[in-house]
C-alpha cells in the first residue's frame, strides 16, 4: 500500500516540464504552490506543541 | 412514492481537558454539556419514555446482542433549536433536529459545532487550572472510536431486507466521497506501515454485515428499530457507518446521496444486482488504499472498484430522478446539487484529485499532510502526522486545521447563528423548539415525539408529536406566537 500511495505523489520533474510548456498553467501552479506555502506557514504556527506526548494523551473509551 | 427525507445527525465528539491530568471523560463531558445549558435556560429534562434501543428492525433479538445501555443519569437536554445535547456514554453528544433537507442539515451541523465551541468557553470559564477541548472525529488512533450516526425516514412497510442488500454497496463505497482520512490503522493485524493514511475514521472498526450493537462488532447496517414516530407508518433508518466530517460538502454528499439511494430502494428502484460477497473485507479495503484502485467483489463474483459502483449507483440515481423526480428530497434544486456535486466528485477523485481537495475531507487532509511531510522531510509515522490529524477536527478557530484547509462553505454565518437557537421552520422540531423557548417554565420533560406540560392542576399533558412533518411553522406558528401561557395553546391544540 505505501509503495502505491507514493506513486500517486506528483513528481517534481513534470511539473517543471509542463510550467515550460505552458506558462499560464504554470502561473496557476505558482499559485497553488504558494497558497499551500501559506497554508504550512499557518499550520507551522497552529501545531500543538510536544507531538508525541499530545497524542499520546489523547485517549477515548466508552464511544458508539 | 418514497417518503419525505427527514434527516438528523448525531455527533460523539472526543473530549480532552488540557493541564489535568486523567480527567474523568464522563465528568468533563457532563460540566462542557451543563456549563452550555446554565448560560441560557432553565434545564429541561429529557424523557427517556420511548428510548428502545434493544428492539431489532428484523423482528427478533440475537441472543449475544448486546443493545446500547439508556443512560438517564447523566447531562441531557433539549436546546430551542430542536437539538439534544448531553453526555452519551463518555463524550458530549449533540443531535441535530430533524431536518427537512440535506442542506438544512449541514446547517444544524455545523450549528452543533458552534453550541461546542460556545460550550467549552462557558466550561473553561469555570476551570481555571484546565481548558475542555472537543474534536470532531471519530477515532483516538488507539483502537478506541465514537460516532456520527445518520438517521433517515422510511416507510414501514419497506422490507428491511431489501434495504440492508441494497445499501450496503454505498455504505462501503461513499468513504470515497465524504470519508474524513485517517493516520495510520487501527484494524487488528495490519500495521500502520502497510496502511500509513486510509479514507475513513470509521472503516477499521465494522466487524458484521448487520446487527443491532453500536459499540462492539459495530454492524454496516445497524438494525436499531426505534423511530422515535409513528411505527406503525414509518422507520428511522439508523447509520452508524459514516465519519464525522468537517467539510460541508462532505457532509451534504454523505446525507443526500444516502437519502436518494434510500428513496429508490423504498420505490424499489435500485436493484439486487450490487449486492457485495463480503462487505466488511471491502470497507477496509476501498477504505486502505487512497490510490482507489481496491477491487470490491460483488455476489455474482464480478469485481468492481469503489468508484465503478459510485458512478454505477449516481447513473441510476439520474434515472431515477427522470422517473419520479426527486421531491423527496425537499425542493427541486437540492436533489439536482445532490447528483451535480457527486458527479463532481467522482469525476475529480479519478482524475486530477486536487480539483476535489475543497469538497472531500479525506483528500483536504491528505493534501495538507502530504505538504507537510515534504516541508518537514518527516515519514508517515511521524508523531506530527498524527496530531495533524487530530487538530483537522479541531474546532477552536485558533487551532484548527481544516478551518484554513480551503474547505468551499456551503452554509453562511448568519444561518449557523440562527440555528444555534432556532428550530428549523418545516418539521416537529419547530413546535419543540419553540415552546422550549417560549414556554420552558411549564415544560416537564421532552423528547423526540412528545413534550409533557406541567399545566398547574396537578396534571401533566403529554402532546404527543408522532408525525415527523407536522407541528411546523405552518401548522402552529400563529397559535404559538398568539398563546400567552402554555395551557392557552394547549387549549388552543385542542390537547
Amino acid at each position: 500500500m505505501t509503495e502505491r500511495t507514493q506513486k500517486q505523489k506528483p513528481a517534481p520533474e513534470k511539473t517543471a516540464e509542463v510550467e515550460e510548456v505552458a506558462p499560464a498553467a504554470g502561473k496557476q501552479g505558482e499559485k497553488i504552490k504558494a497558497d499551500l506555502d501559506d497554508l504550512l506557514d499557518e499550520i507551522d504556527s497552529v501545531l500543538e506543541d510536544n507531538a508525541e506526548e499530545f497524542v499520546k494523551s489523547y485517549v477515548q473509551k466508552g464511544g458508539q | 412514492m418514497a417518503l419525505p427525507k427527514v434527516i438528523g445527525i448525531e455527533t460523539e465528539y472526543g473530549i480532552v481537558v488540557r493541564g489535568v491530568a486523567d480527567a474523568n471523560p464522563i465528568t468533563s463531558s457532563s460540566l462542557l454539556v451543563n456549563a452550555y445549558l446554565g448560560q441560557y435556560t432553565d434545564k429541561i429534562a429529557w424523557d427517556f419514555e420511548d428510548e428502545t434501543p434493544g428492539v431489532d428492525a428484523r423482528g427478533y433479538r440475537a441472543f449475544d446482542a448486546m443493545p446500547p445501555e439508556v443512560e438517564s443519569h447523566l447531562a441531557n437536554a433539549v436546546l430551542t433549536n430542536g437539538a439534544r445535547f448531553y453526555v452519551d456514554h463518555a463524550h458530549p453528544e449533540i443531535s441535530t433536529p430533524e431536518c427537512r433537507d440535506v442542506v438544512e442539515a449541514v446547517v444544524f451541523d455545523r450549528a452543533g459545532e458552534e453550541i461546542m465551541r460556545r460550550a467549552m468557553a462557558a466550561a473553561n470559564a469555570a476551570l481555571p487550572n484546565g481548558e475542555v477541548v472537543v474534536y470532531k472525529n471519530n477515532s483516538d488512533g488507539k483502537g478506541n472510536s465514537y460516532g456520527c450516526h445518520e438517521n433517515y425516514l422510511l416507510a414501514r412497510e419497506l422490507p428491511f431486507g431489501r434495504l440492508v442488500s441494497q445499501i450496503t454497496p454505498h455504505f462501503v463505497t461513499r468513504q470515497l466521497i465524504c470519508g474524513a482520512g485517517k493516520v495510520g490503522c487501527e484494524s487488528p493485524g495490519v500495521s500502520a506501515k502497510q496502511v500509513p493514511y486510509q479514507l475513513s475514521q470509521r472503516a477499521d472498526f465494522f466487524e458484521e454485515e448487520v446487527g443491532l450493537e453500536t459499540t462492539v462488532k459495530r454492524p454496516i447496517v445497524n438494525t436499531r428499530d426505534e423511530p422515535h414516530c409513528d411505527s406503525q407508518k414509518y422507520r428511522r433508518l439508523h447509520v452508524i457507518v459514516g465519519d464525522a466530517n468537517m467539510a460541508e460538502v462532505s457532509t451534504f454528499l454523505k446525507l443526500g446521496t444516502t437519502a436518494i439511494l434510500l428513496a429508490m430502494i423504498e420505490d424499489d428502484e435500485l436493484g439486487d444486482d450490487l449486492a457485495l460477497h463480503d462487505p466488511v473485507c471491502d470497507i477496509r479495503a476501498v477504505s486502505f488504499d487512497p490510490t482507489l484502485r481496491a477491487l470490491v467483489t460483488l455476489k455474482d463474483r464480478r469485481k468492481m472498484t469503489g468508484l465503478e459502483v459510485q458512478w454505477e449507483l449516481l447513473r441510476r440515481a439520474r434515472v431515477y430522478q427522470e422517473i419520479h423526480g426527486l421531491e423527496c428530497l425537499g425542493e427541486e434544486s437540492i436533489g439536482k446539487l445532490v447528483l451535480e456535486r457527486w458527479q463532481e466528485a467522482l469525476t475529480g477523485l479519478e482524475g486530477d484529485r486536487s480539483t476535489v481537495s475543497h469538497m472531500i475531507d479525506w483528500v483536504a487532509k491528505e493534501r495538507v499532510l502530504r505538504a507537510f511531510q515534504e516541508r518537514h522531510d518527516i515519514g508517515w509515522n511521524d508523531a506530527k502526522m498524527r496530531v495533524l490529524d487530530l487538530q483537522y477536527h479541531d474546532v477552536r478557530p485558533e487551532r484548527s486545521v481544516s478551518a484554513r484547509a480551503g474547505l468551499e462553505r456551503l452554509t453562511i454565518d448568519q444561518d449557523i447563528d440562527r440555528a444555534v437557537h432556532f428550530p428549523p421552520l418545516t418539521t416537529r422540531a419547530y413546535f419543540r423548539g419553540r415552546c422550549l423557548d417560549k414556554f420552558a417554565d411549564d415544560i416537564v420533560t421532552a423528547n423526540w415525539d412528545s413534550l409533557v406540560f406541567d399545566t398547574g392542576h396537578n396534571s401533566l399533558r403529554r402532546v404527543p408529536m408522532m408525525e415527523p412533518l407536522r407541528g411546523t411553522e405552518a401548522h402552529v406558528g400563529r397559535l404559538i406566537d398568539e398563546s400567552d401561557t402554555a395551557n392557552e395553546l394547549l387549549r388552543k391544540l385542542g390537547a
